[in-house]
């Protein structure tokens, strides 16, 4: 019936409809760059705040008297240490953990169940891994404090986030590859070795940059199982405590003697964290880059 | 007893609780090349997708009856599906080839089973690559990226690809769906010179299609197959009113 479809839409843009869209368009930019300006505010407050001790020897010395001078070179250190020694547990069982799930399981129950309980993991507040850290890792396994255990500890907070991403970036290769690899004869493992997975590097590899950030920010998972108050010297055993910048900035805006002094040491140790997490970010990216890059197809 | 190749014996199949084929019997000869037509969601591409189990990585499925591959149940427990794959090979609706050379693409299948440089991959390479037509056009572009070719030539690259592991049985799911006229042609006229050495399976959409190309064609409407004659005799008298229904245009 013709004649009713032509009743029910009336030509052209009625003014109504420009002007809501015009103003939904707006908006959404204004939110946009209320979240953009709530980020860069952030950033100059903790430049202006540290700009007081911001040095070369900030970066180059351990703390002195009483950490109220002197620099988080120490904790620059542990920080690292600690970065390392986690991706080093989290990405290897969070990518084998993802692809059994995603390439090898698929879909079903079992996988539903398995991608409830990770979920599940990364919604645990922070603390209660650090607790877990606490008896499993420093007590029952007789770790003890350490940036060993620490790791491990926080390796567990993390391992969710690695498994989410992994599995993403394995969803987006097209199941088509996965087809043609198993109507030639592939194996699963031959088809995940040679194409799923080489196609979801750059996925993976987003994953791990996301992991690290987060686990540079956290403190309570390494509160009880290994972060240092104050070390006067660098561990140089991983079975051994050390010192770590989200705690040490911790430390210094909460437990100083002297508020005066401490304060833009707290924000300068932010600062450098900040630093250190888009070094870590930048070298991924970049890797990621070149990878496309040299893929052009 | 005519020789067959392929044999569907009561076969049904289920994807969970949904029953896609309903006790379908057909036997296809060796090399020759068979048509499978019937409107969209009929159940073709689920007919050629069992007979390399490739059905069964997307969905749970289920099945009963048999289908015997060379007198072979390949639904008995224990059947390795990677031999059973090996021996059919797939052309999929969409050009799939991997994300990789051309040289690669073709070598894939090869290297999976050990074949290696120096036993002769270069040669496999192309000598599938002429079979599949397509050698003169890429003969100088081995080592460029599979997706830089045209959509025509990507679909005869993965049957190359096919080729290279040298299968039986061809399966072939509208194979040029997604392609231009000329394309289409030289689909054809490759599938028309693979069947001397291949028993092909294919689905399609276009009826003109399946007249140039099978010898015998299916008809297969909601899982259940309405008509299986010669090519010839299913589109000038059709034994079937349902298949004449079909192919003269009134419904699909």
């Amino acid at each position: 019936m013709p004649g009713a479809t032509r009743a029910a839409v009336k030509p052209g843009l009625t003014a109504g409809r420009k002007v809501a869209n015009a103003v939904m368009k707006q908006v959404f930019r204004v939110l946009t760059y209320l979240v953009v300006a709530v980020f860069g505010g952030i950033v100059v407050y903790i430049v202006v705040r540290a700009l007081p001790v911001l040095s070369l020897t900030f970066i180059t010395q351990p703390p002195r008297d009483g950490m109220l001078a002197g620099g988080v070179s120490t904790c620059i250190y542990g920080t690292v240490a600690l970065l390392m020694l986690t991706s080093v547990f989290a990405v290897p069982l969070g990518v084998a953990a993802a692809i059994y799930v995603n390439e090898f399981i698929g879909w079903g129950k079992r996988a539903r169940l398995i991608r409830a309980a990770v979920n599940n993991l990364a919604g645990v507040p922070s603390i209660v891994f650090g607790l877990f850290g606490l008896a499993f890792f420093v007590v029952f396994l007789k770790i003890g404090a350490s940036i060993l255990a620490a790791s491990l500890t926080l390796a567990v907070v993390v391992f969710p986030i690695v498994i989410v991403s992994t599995e993403e970036a394995l969803k987006a290769v097209p199941r088509d590859y996965r087809l043609g690899s198993a109507a030639l004869g592939a194996t699963r493992w031959q088809t995940i070795s040679r194409v799923t997975v080489p196609q979801a590097i750059p996925g993976i590899i987003t994953g791990m940059i996301l992991s690290i950030g987060r686990i540079a920010g956290e403190t309570a998972p390494i509160l009880f199982t290994g972060a240092a108050f104050y070390l006067p010297r660098l561990p140089d055993h991983p079975r051994e405590q050390f010192m770590e910048l989200s705690y040490h900035s911790f430390a210094m805006a909460t437990q100083s003697s002297d508020i005066t002094k401490s304060m833009p040491i707290a924000f300068g140790t932010a600062f450098v964290l900040l630093v250190l997490v888009f070094a870590f970010n930048l070298v991924g990216i970049l890797y990621r880059a070149r990878l496309r890059r040299k893929r052009a197809w | 007893m005519v020789a067959t190749v392929v044999k569907y014996e009561g076969f049904s199949f289920w994807y969970g609780d949904f029953q896609a084929l309903y006790d379908v019997d057909l036997d296809v000869a060796p090399r020759s090349v068979v048509a499978i037509i019937g409107p969209s969601g009929c159940g073709k591409s689920t007919l050629i997708k069992s007979v390399n189990r490739i059905a069964e990585l997307e969905a749970k499925v289920r099945v009963d009856g048999k289908i015997l591959l060379e007198g072979e149940d390949i639904y008995a427990p224990g059947v390795d599906l990677v031999s059973l794959r090996r021996r059919v090979g797939m052309v999929f609706q969409k050009p799939n080839p991997f994300p990789m050379s051309v040289f690669d693409n073709v070598a894939y299948g090869p290297k999976l089973f050990g074949v290696t440089r120096r036993g002769g991959l270069e040669a496999v390479v192309e000598e599938s690559l002429k079979r599949a037509a397509l050698w003169p056009e890429v003969r100088d572009r081995l080592r460029t990226s599979a997706l830089r070719l045209s959509g025509g030539q990507q679909q005869r690259l993965c049957i190359a690809r096919c080729l290279a592991v040298e299968p039986g049985v061809l399966l072939m799911d509208e194979p040029a769906a997604s392609l231009d006229p000329t394309s289409t042609q030289k689909i054809e006229d490759l599938i028309i010179e693979l069947k001397g050495k291949y028993t092909i399976i294919i689905v399609t959409h276009n009826m003109q299609q399946a007249a140039r190309i099978s010898g015998r064609t299916a008809f297969l409407l909601d899982g259940r197959l309405v008509e299986v004659n010669d090519t010839e005799a299913m589109f000038t008298r059709p034994d079937n009113k349902l298949t004449e229904d079909y192919i003269t245009g009134r419904f699909g």
